[in-house]
């Protein structure tokens, strides 16, 4: 938009956006070298911060519970200049197609979802890693099955594994204010070019306050290039714009069967390439705590929260009990998994759902690689938090 | 340094500022130098309907999340939560730790069945009953200051927040930044303004309520020793 338009919209004539007064960063410089300042926050005014310094060019959404506090402070971030346009959609197959369209003309988009309005606009997002367009989506988990709760269970990010979308998975508020950012970054990377949803597990983190340390608002991301990009921008400026991709890929001969599967498998392809810029701008995929330990618990989001207690209570006991975060669900840090779990006796994946999705990706990836027992379990569903005291037990009794 | 670790759950209905209060002990317990966390539970926002608010308090950093499921203290606040069972938590007391504390506001005490009389017995739960209500009539001549009361009470049980910090997270609540509230909260919000002409008004009879709610747990024998009594200056308070 331009000012004119935020003047027809009762900005002041000399009103300036304070995006515009923002500084451009290197990422790098953003994340680990620039002064940071510790606040008291929710995890909605985390993502608001985060969303402050992404330098977004396009929000839009359509309000979900626990989401819906998030985009309303984005809604102010617009009103006061650092998001460049920003609307709520219709309903969330409008909302996630606007961002395929949106992204398309190469520039960065931002939206946020939760649990149903995930699985509304699950036939868009499906879409978006072939069509190769770089968006952020906060996903707020919320309880998608009956009966109708609005307390998280992460079930929902079991949907987006084999879309060839990239997935992290936001352990509290201070990751929910770093991934996001970091996530519009790698998404951009030219032998990327993929979304990226940011997962937290919602209201425990969204609605609860917790330590969160922020660099000044003075600075943001540099923008998107649209032109820095694994296929080309939509042009705009000269039509007929180009809607489909690529036209061979539509299905209608047996030369497109081949072109659709090289090009899925380039996709997947591009989910690993973002390994190494995940690695450099998470501090690593991976966070493990207490290597040299013999029972270890894996898991991701807020169920590591859960386990860094019971870890600390274990330890008041003497007894040392080795705990993985997993940041990246994709791309899946296969590979220092099983550096690190080749030797161990016993491995539990505390998880915040029923069907255990993060049990079947280590059981998938362990299997003829370590000799550890898989515990199934434990687990949590329906919206309920994992008592420490949960994990304490489930602990002892596999040590018998 | 020994370690110290509160959970407390609180329940109540809604419109009684069960979730102000757990952002009010919560902020103050932080800006007195310890850890805190917190998080709401409630369905649809309405009137009357069942509100629980868990915090979590240390003086080391928290990690753990989400609903307290074993607290060490619960506070009531309003006896409806129990006799007419207004909760998600059926008894009330289901996970209690043992030995933990019940802190009701009520001026009479409820009447317990024999079986929860005996669970109660069994876990070692001391109860305290805590006329908040009748001190928020009385001081603040308004119910909406019941909450203000019970926060008192806890920070004199728990012996932290110290009732300096806490009235400056009162303040902060009220003047400062604040937090992201619903539009529930904001409506109620903007009715107990004008009910009190002035913001120093309303914080003045807030930290009143504060004060006679802690003083009231020191003089039952309730209080923690660190549970000290402090003259409140407002305008010394920065937010």
């Amino acid at each position: 938009m331009s000012n004119l338009d935020f003047v027809a919209e009762g900005k002041p004539a000399d009103w300036v956006p304070l995006g515009d007064l923002q500084k451009v960063v290197d990422p790098m410089e953003m994340f680990f070298e620039l002064p940071r300042k510790t606040e008291f926050i929710t995890g909605s005014e985390a993502a608001r911060e985060s969303i402050r310094r992404m330098n977004v060019d396009i929000a839009i959404s359509y309000p979900i519970t626990p989401q819906s506090e998030t985009m309303q402070q984005a809604g102010y971030l617009y009103d006061e200049g650092y998001i460049k346009d920003y609307y709520r959609g219709e309903e969330e197959i409008g909302v996630m197609s606007a961002m395929a369209g949106a992204s398309r003309a190469g520039i960065r988009c931002l939206t946020a979802t939760a649990g149903p309005g995930l699985m509304r606009g699950m036939e868009a997002i499906a879409s978006w890693p072939g069509a190769r367009t770089p968006i952020v989506l906060m996903d707020m988990c919320r309880v998608i099955n009956t009966p109708l709760a609005i307390q998280p269970d992460n079930i929902e990010m079991s949907f987006m594994l084999n879309t060839g979308m990239l997935l992290l998975h936001a352990e509290n508020q201070q990751d929910f204010y770093d991934y996001p950012l970091v996530a519009a970054i790698v998404s951009e990377e030219v032998d990327v070019t993929l979304p990226c949803a940011v997962s937290v597990d919602g209201f425990f983190v969204t609605h609860a306050r917790g330590q969160v340390s922020m660099t000044s608002k003075d600075y943001k991301l540099p923008p998107r290039d649209g032109w820095r990009s694994a296929v080309p921008a939509m042009d705009n400026e000269n039509p007929p714009a180009r809607l489909a991709r690529d036209a061979p890929i539509q299905k209608s001969n047996f030369i497109s069967y081949h072109m659709h599967s090289s090009w899925q498998q380039e996709v997947f392809a591009a989910v690993e390439r973002s390994a190494k810029y995940f690695e450099k701008y998470l501090d690593g995929c991976i966070e493990v705590i207490n290597p040299d330990a013999e029972e270890f618990l894996v898991t991701s989001g807020a169920a590591v929260s859960q386990s860094r207690e019971a870890v600390r209570q274990e330890g008041e006991k003497g007894r040392k009990v080795g705990l993985i975060k997993i940041k990246t669900i994709r791309p899946f840090p296969t590979r220092q998994l099983i550096e690190i779990l080749k030797n161990v006796k016993r491995i539990l994946v505390p998880e915040f759902n029923q069907a255990g999705w993060m049990h079947k990706e280590l059981c998938s990836i362990l299997y003829g690689k370590c000799n550890a027992e898989i515990i199934n379990g434990p687990r949590v569903y329906g919206g309920m938090t994992m008592p420490t005291e949960m994990i304490l037990e489930w602990l002892a009794k596999h040590r018998k | 340094m020994s370690i110290k670790r509160y959970n407390v759950r609180m329940a109540g209905i809604g419109g009684q500022g069960v979730v102000t209060a757990s952002h009010i002990i919560s902020n103050g317990v932080v800006i007195s130098g310890g850890h805190s966390s917190l998080v709401p539970f409630f369905g649809s926002e309405k009137r009357n309907a069942p509100v629980e608010s868990y915090v979590r308090i240390s003086n080391e950093v928290i990690y753990e999340i989400g609903e307290i499921i074993f607290p060490n203290i619960l506070l009531i606040f309003h006896p409806s939560v129990i006799t007419l069972g207004k909760s998600y938590t059926m008894p009330f007391y289901t996970g209690l730790k043992q030995d933990g504390i019940i802190m009701i506001n009520s001026k009479v005490p409820i009447p317990f069945s024999k079986d929860e009389e005996r669970e109660m017995a069994d876990k070692g739960a001391k109860i305290f009953y805590l006329p908040a209500t009748e001190m928020a009539n009385d001081i603040a001549k308004t119910e909406l200051a019941t909450n203000m009361a019970m926060c008192g009470a806890l920070a004199a049980v728990l012996g932290l927040p110290d009732l300096m910090s806490l009235a400056a997270s009162v303040k902060d609540r009220f003047v400062g930044k604040g937090i992201v509230v619903s539009g529930g909260t904001q409506a109620l919000d903007s009715a107990i303004e004008k009910k009190f002409a002035k913001k120093q008004k309303l914080l003045e009879a807030n930290m009143k309520t504060l004060e006679a709610s802690y003083q009231y747990m020191i003089d039952k024998g309730w209080a923690h020793k660190d549970a000290k009594v402090i003259k409140i200056d407002l305008e010394t308070i920065t937010v």
